[in-house]
Protein backbone atom coordinates (compact mmCIF):
# COMPACT_ATOMS: atom_id res chain seq x y z
CA UNK A 1 0.00 0.00 0.00
CA UNK A 2 0.74 3.40 -0.60
CA UNK A 3 0.76 6.59 1.92
CA UNK A 4 -1.58 8.86 0.85
CA UNK A 5 -2.66 12.00 1.70
CA UNK A 6 -6.69 11.11 3.21
CA UNK A 7 -8.04 14.36 4.18
CA UNK A 8 -6.57 17.92 4.64
CA UNK A 9 -7.13 21.17 5.93
CA UNK A 10 -5.84 24.44 4.00
CA UNK A 11 -6.07 27.84 6.60
CA UNK A 12 -4.84 30.90 5.32
CA UNK A 13 -5.63 34.11 7.16
CA UNK A 14 -9.52 34.18 7.09
CA UNK A 15 -9.93 30.92 5.01
CA UNK A 16 -10.67 27.54 5.38
CA UNK A 17 -10.45 25.16 3.26
CA UNK A 18 -11.21 21.16 3.92
CA UNK A 19 -10.31 18.98 1.27
CA UNK A 20 -10.28 21.53 -1.11
CA UNK A 21 -13.69 22.97 -0.65
CA UNK A 22 -14.33 25.97 0.89
CA UNK A 23 -15.83 25.41 4.24
CA UNK A 24 -15.62 29.47 6.32
CA UNK A 25 -14.15 32.75 5.60
CA UNK A 26 -14.36 36.09 6.99
CA UNK A 27 -11.88 39.00 6.32
CA UNK A 28 -13.21 41.06 8.32
CA UNK A 29 -12.50 39.52 11.72
CA UNK A 30 -9.23 39.27 13.96
CA UNK A 31 -8.06 35.67 14.30
CA UNK A 32 -9.03 35.25 17.49
CA UNK A 33 -12.90 36.16 16.48
CA UNK A 34 -12.04 34.12 13.11
CA UNK A 35 -10.96 31.43 15.41
CA UNK A 36 -14.12 31.06 17.75
CA UNK A 37 -16.51 31.52 14.86
CA UNK A 38 -14.43 28.12 13.58
CA UNK A 39 -14.55 26.69 16.58
CA UNK A 40 -19.03 27.20 16.87
CA UNK A 41 -18.79 25.59 13.01
CA UNK A 42 -16.64 22.89 14.01
CA UNK A 43 -18.94 22.42 17.29
CA UNK A 44 -15.81 21.81 19.11
CA UNK A 45 -17.39 21.54 22.71
CA UNK A 46 -14.05 22.43 23.81
CA UNK A 47 -13.45 25.14 26.24
CA UNK A 48 -9.81 24.86 27.06
CA UNK A 49 -9.88 25.83 23.75
CA UNK A 50 -10.37 29.71 24.41
CA UNK A 51 -7.79 29.49 26.86
CA UNK A 52 -4.66 28.96 24.33
CA UNK A 53 -2.45 30.94 22.26
CA UNK A 54 -3.83 31.73 18.62
CA UNK A 55 -0.91 29.39 17.37
CA UNK A 56 -2.44 26.16 18.93
CA UNK A 57 -6.12 27.54 18.26
CA UNK A 58 -4.97 27.55 14.32
CA UNK A 59 -3.30 23.88 14.79
CA UNK A 60 -6.24 22.65 16.73
CA UNK A 61 -8.50 23.67 13.86
CA UNK A 62 -6.80 22.68 11.30
CA UNK A 63 -6.38 19.22 13.08
CA UNK A 64 -10.12 19.11 13.41
CA UNK A 65 -11.33 19.73 10.10
CA UNK A 66 -8.81 17.14 8.58
CA UNK A 67 -10.29 14.76 11.01
CA UNK A 68 -13.74 15.17 11.09
CA UNK A 69 -15.20 12.30 9.86
CA UNK A 70 -12.35 9.98 9.19
CA UNK A 71 -13.45 7.65 12.63
CA UNK A 72 -9.59 7.29 12.95
CA UNK A 73 -10.67 5.28 16.49
CA UNK A 74 -12.27 2.61 14.55
CA UNK A 75 -9.00 1.48 12.58
CA UNK A 76 -5.84 2.78 14.97
CA UNK A 77 -4.92 2.78 18.26
CA UNK A 78 -4.05 6.00 20.05
CA UNK A 79 -0.05 4.92 20.01
CA UNK A 80 -0.49 3.85 16.18
CA UNK A 81 -1.15 7.99 15.14
CA UNK A 82 1.68 10.28 15.06
CA UNK A 83 1.69 13.98 14.44
CA UNK A 84 4.81 15.96 12.93
CA UNK A 85 4.71 19.59 12.19
CA UNK A 86 6.58 22.04 11.48
CA UNK A 87 6.34 25.94 11.01
CA UNK A 88 8.66 29.30 10.27
CA UNK A 89 7.85 31.44 13.51
CA UNK A 90 8.54 28.95 16.64
CA UNK A 91 6.25 30.76 18.79
CA UNK A 92 7.09 34.13 18.38
CA UNK A 93 3.51 35.40 18.93
CA UNK A 94 3.01 33.84 22.46
CA UNK A 95 7.01 34.86 22.88
CA UNK A 96 6.40 38.38 22.43
CA UNK A 97 3.60 38.67 24.79
CA UNK A 98 5.80 36.70 27.59
CA UNK A 99 7.97 39.51 26.63
CA UNK A 100 6.34 42.40 27.33
CA UNK A 101 4.84 41.31 30.61
CA UNK A 102 8.51 40.70 31.73
CA UNK A 103 9.77 44.42 30.30
CA UNK A 104 9.20 46.56 33.37
CA UNK A 105 10.57 45.25 36.07
CA UNK A 106 7.96 47.98 38.67
CA UNK A 107 5.31 46.34 36.50
CA UNK A 108 6.05 42.72 36.58
CA UNK A 109 3.24 39.91 36.38
CA UNK A 110 4.43 37.15 34.00
CA UNK A 111 1.31 35.58 33.15
CA UNK A 112 1.28 31.37 33.51
CA UNK A 113 -0.95 31.18 31.04
CA UNK A 114 0.69 32.91 28.18
CA UNK A 115 3.90 31.01 29.56
CA UNK A 116 3.02 27.85 28.69
CA UNK A 117 2.56 28.49 25.51
CA UNK A 118 6.16 29.70 24.45
CA UNK A 119 6.87 26.61 22.84
CA UNK A 120 5.77 25.75 19.50
CA UNK A 121 5.30 22.50 20.30
CA UNK A 122 2.44 23.00 23.02
CA UNK A 123 0.17 22.61 19.68
CA UNK A 124 0.97 19.53 18.95
CA UNK A 125 0.69 18.67 22.75
CA UNK A 126 -3.28 20.27 22.67
CA UNK A 127 -3.73 18.01 19.66
CA UNK A 128 -2.74 15.07 21.31
CA UNK A 129 -5.12 15.56 24.43
CA UNK A 130 -7.72 16.84 22.59
CA UNK A 131 -7.74 13.57 20.34
CA UNK A 132 -6.19 11.11 22.83
CA UNK A 133 -2.76 10.51 20.12
CA UNK A 134 -0.26 8.65 21.90
CA UNK A 135 2.51 8.03 19.24
CA UNK A 136 5.27 9.87 18.45
CA UNK A 137 5.54 13.25 17.60
CA UNK A 138 7.75 16.54 16.70
CA UNK A 139 7.87 19.56 15.69
CA UNK A 140 10.47 21.16 13.33
CA UNK A 141 11.46 24.78 12.44
CA UNK A 142 12.01 25.80 8.68
CA UNK A 143 13.33 28.98 7.36
CA UNK A 144 9.66 28.25 5.06
CA UNK A 145 7.55 25.55 4.30
CA UNK A 146 9.77 22.77 3.09
CA UNK A 147 8.05 19.60 1.44
CA UNK A 148 10.85 17.52 0.84
CA UNK A 149 12.18 17.16 5.00
CA UNK A 150 8.68 16.77 6.06
CA UNK A 151 7.80 14.29 3.59
CA UNK A 152 11.11 12.36 4.31
CA UNK A 153 10.54 12.70 7.78
CA UNK A 154 7.01 11.35 8.14
CA UNK A 155 8.16 8.61 5.14
CA UNK A 156 10.73 7.38 7.98
CA UNK A 157 7.89 7.55 10.70
CA UNK A 158 5.76 5.04 8.44
CA UNK A 159 9.04 2.57 8.24
CA UNK A 160 8.67 2.19 12.16
CA UNK A 161 5.87 -0.91 11.99
CA UNK A 162 4.17 1.15 15.00
CA UNK A 163 2.61 4.25 13.12
CA UNK A 164 0.00 3.69 10.89
CA UNK A 165 -1.21 7.04 10.53
CA UNK A 166 0.41 10.91 11.10
CA UNK A 167 -1.22 13.81 11.30
CA UNK A 168 1.09 16.28 9.91
CA UNK A 169 1.72 19.66 7.99
CA UNK A 170 2.45 23.41 8.34
CA UNK A 171 1.18 25.51 11.11
CA UNK A 172 2.67 28.80 11.47
CA UNK A 173 0.78 32.44 12.98
CA UNK A 174 2.22 35.30 13.70
CA UNK A 175 0.90 38.95 13.99
CA UNK A 176 -2.62 38.15 13.11
CA UNK A 177 -1.51 36.32 9.91
CA UNK A 178 -2.55 32.59 9.80
CA UNK A 179 -0.77 29.90 7.68
CA UNK A 180 -1.82 26.30 8.14
CA UNK A 181 -1.76 22.87 6.14
CA UNK A 182 -2.89 20.07 8.41
CA UNK A 183 -2.59 16.49 6.38
CA UNK A 184 -3.95 13.11 7.49
CA UNK A 185 -1.44 10.99 5.84
CA UNK A 186 -2.70 6.36 5.61
CA UNK A 187 -1.58 3.88 3.82
CA UNK A 188 -4.25 3.35 1.48
CA UNK A 189 -4.88 1.32 -1.90
CA UNK A 190 -7.43 4.15 -2.72
CA UNK A 191 -6.13 5.86 -6.05
CA UNK A 192 -8.56 8.64 -5.80
CA UNK A 193 -6.40 9.98 -2.95
CA UNK A 194 -3.39 11.77 -3.54
CA UNK A 195 0.16 9.86 -2.86
CA UNK A 196 2.20 11.28 -0.36
CA UNK A 197 4.91 13.12 -2.46
CA UNK A 198 6.99 16.37 -1.53
CA UNK A 199 5.26 16.93 -5.35
CA UNK A 200 1.85 16.71 -4.08
CA UNK A 201 2.35 18.20 -0.61
CA UNK A 202 3.88 21.41 -1.92
CA UNK A 203 0.74 21.46 -4.39
CA UNK A 204 -1.91 22.13 -1.59
CA UNK A 205 0.27 24.31 -0.15
CA UNK A 206 0.55 26.97 -2.86
CA UNK A 207 -2.70 25.90 -4.77
CA UNK A 208 -5.38 25.59 -2.06
CA UNK A 209 -6.08 29.73 -1.89
CA UNK A 210 -8.43 32.21 -2.43
CA UNK A 211 -9.01 32.19 -6.63
CA UNK B 1 -18.68 41.29 50.94
CA UNK B 2 -20.88 41.47 47.66
CA UNK B 3 -19.23 44.41 45.83
CA UNK B 4 -15.71 42.68 45.77
CA UNK B 5 -16.92 38.80 45.19
CA UNK B 6 -18.80 40.58 41.91
CA UNK B 7 -15.72 42.15 41.05
CA UNK B 8 -13.57 39.11 41.54
CA UNK B 9 -15.95 37.12 39.11
CA UNK B 10 -15.16 39.26 36.54
CA UNK B 11 -11.80 39.70 37.10
CA UNK B 12 -11.28 35.92 37.13
CA UNK B 13 -13.49 35.32 33.99
CA UNK B 14 -11.40 37.61 31.84
CA UNK B 15 -7.79 36.46 33.57
CA UNK B 16 -9.03 32.81 32.91
CA UNK B 17 -11.03 33.15 29.74
CA UNK B 18 -13.82 31.02 30.83
CA UNK B 19 -15.90 31.45 27.80
CA UNK B 20 -19.47 31.88 27.94
CA UNK B 21 -19.29 31.95 31.54
CA UNK B 22 -20.91 34.93 33.80
CA UNK B 23 -20.29 37.03 36.98
CA UNK B 24 -24.18 35.52 38.14
CA UNK B 25 -23.17 31.74 36.69
CA UNK B 26 -20.67 31.33 39.24
CA UNK B 27 -21.86 30.44 43.01
CA UNK B 28 -20.15 32.19 46.28
CA UNK B 29 -19.01 29.00 47.89
CA UNK B 30 -18.93 26.62 45.06
CA UNK B 31 -15.55 24.89 45.03
CA UNK B 32 -13.70 26.90 42.08
CA UNK B 33 -11.32 23.31 40.80
CA UNK B 34 -12.21 20.00 40.56
CA UNK B 35 -15.57 20.34 40.64
CA UNK B 36 -17.59 24.21 40.25
CA UNK B 37 -15.69 25.92 37.43
CA UNK B 38 -13.79 22.96 36.81
CA UNK B 39 -9.80 24.98 36.86
CA UNK B 40 -7.02 23.33 36.38
CA UNK B 41 -3.20 23.98 37.79
CA UNK B 42 -2.20 26.91 35.39
CA UNK B 43 -5.44 28.73 36.18
CA UNK B 44 -4.36 28.49 40.12
CA UNK B 45 -1.04 29.87 38.98
CA UNK B 46 -3.17 32.83 37.29
CA UNK B 47 -5.16 33.17 40.63
CA UNK B 48 -2.00 33.88 42.58
CA UNK B 49 -0.84 36.40 39.64
CA UNK B 50 -4.50 38.34 40.31
CA UNK B 51 -4.04 38.36 44.02
CA UNK B 52 -0.52 39.64 43.59
CA UNK B 53 -1.58 42.00 40.75
CA UNK B 54 -4.85 43.45 41.31
CA UNK B 55 -5.14 43.07 45.20
CA UNK B 56 -1.08 43.94 46.10
CA UNK B 57 -1.48 39.98 48.31
CA UNK B 58 1.14 37.55 48.01
CA UNK B 59 0.42 33.62 48.51
CA UNK B 60 2.72 32.74 51.24
CA UNK B 61 2.30 28.83 50.50
CA UNK B 62 0.92 26.36 49.25
CA UNK B 63 -1.25 25.45 52.11
CA UNK B 64 -2.52 28.76 51.92
CA UNK B 65 -3.02 28.92 48.52
CA UNK B 66 -5.82 25.53 48.61
CA UNK B 67 -7.74 27.36 51.21
CA UNK B 68 -7.82 30.67 49.87
CA UNK B 69 -8.97 29.55 46.55
CA UNK B 70 -11.07 27.13 47.74
CA UNK B 71 -14.18 29.14 46.28
CA UNK B 72 -14.90 33.13 45.35
CA UNK B 73 -16.00 33.24 49.21
CA UNK B 74 -12.87 32.09 50.64
CA UNK B 75 -11.31 34.55 48.20
CA UNK B 76 -13.26 37.41 49.67
CA UNK B 77 -12.03 36.63 52.86
CA UNK B 78 -8.36 36.35 52.46
CA UNK B 79 -8.42 39.47 51.02
CA UNK B 80 -10.46 41.56 53.57
CA UNK B 81 -8.20 39.72 56.19
CA UNK B 82 -5.10 41.64 54.30
CA UNK B 83 -6.56 45.07 54.06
Amino acid sequence: MTTRITSYCRITNRFIYVNNALLHSNEDLAFADFAKQAYKLATLNYLKFFKMDNLSKLGLLAAEFTLAGKNWQERYTPDEVALCFSNASSSIDSDRKHQESIGNRSNYFPSPSVFVYTLPNILAGEICIRNGFKGENSFFIFEQFDAENMVNIVQQLFINEQCKACVMGWINYDSEQADALCCLIEKSDNEKELPFTAENYSYLYFNTKPQ
Amino acid sequence: MSQLANELKTEIIKALNLEGVSPEDIENDAPLFGEGLGLDSIDALELIVLLDKNYGIKIDSAADGKAVFHSISSMVAYIESKK
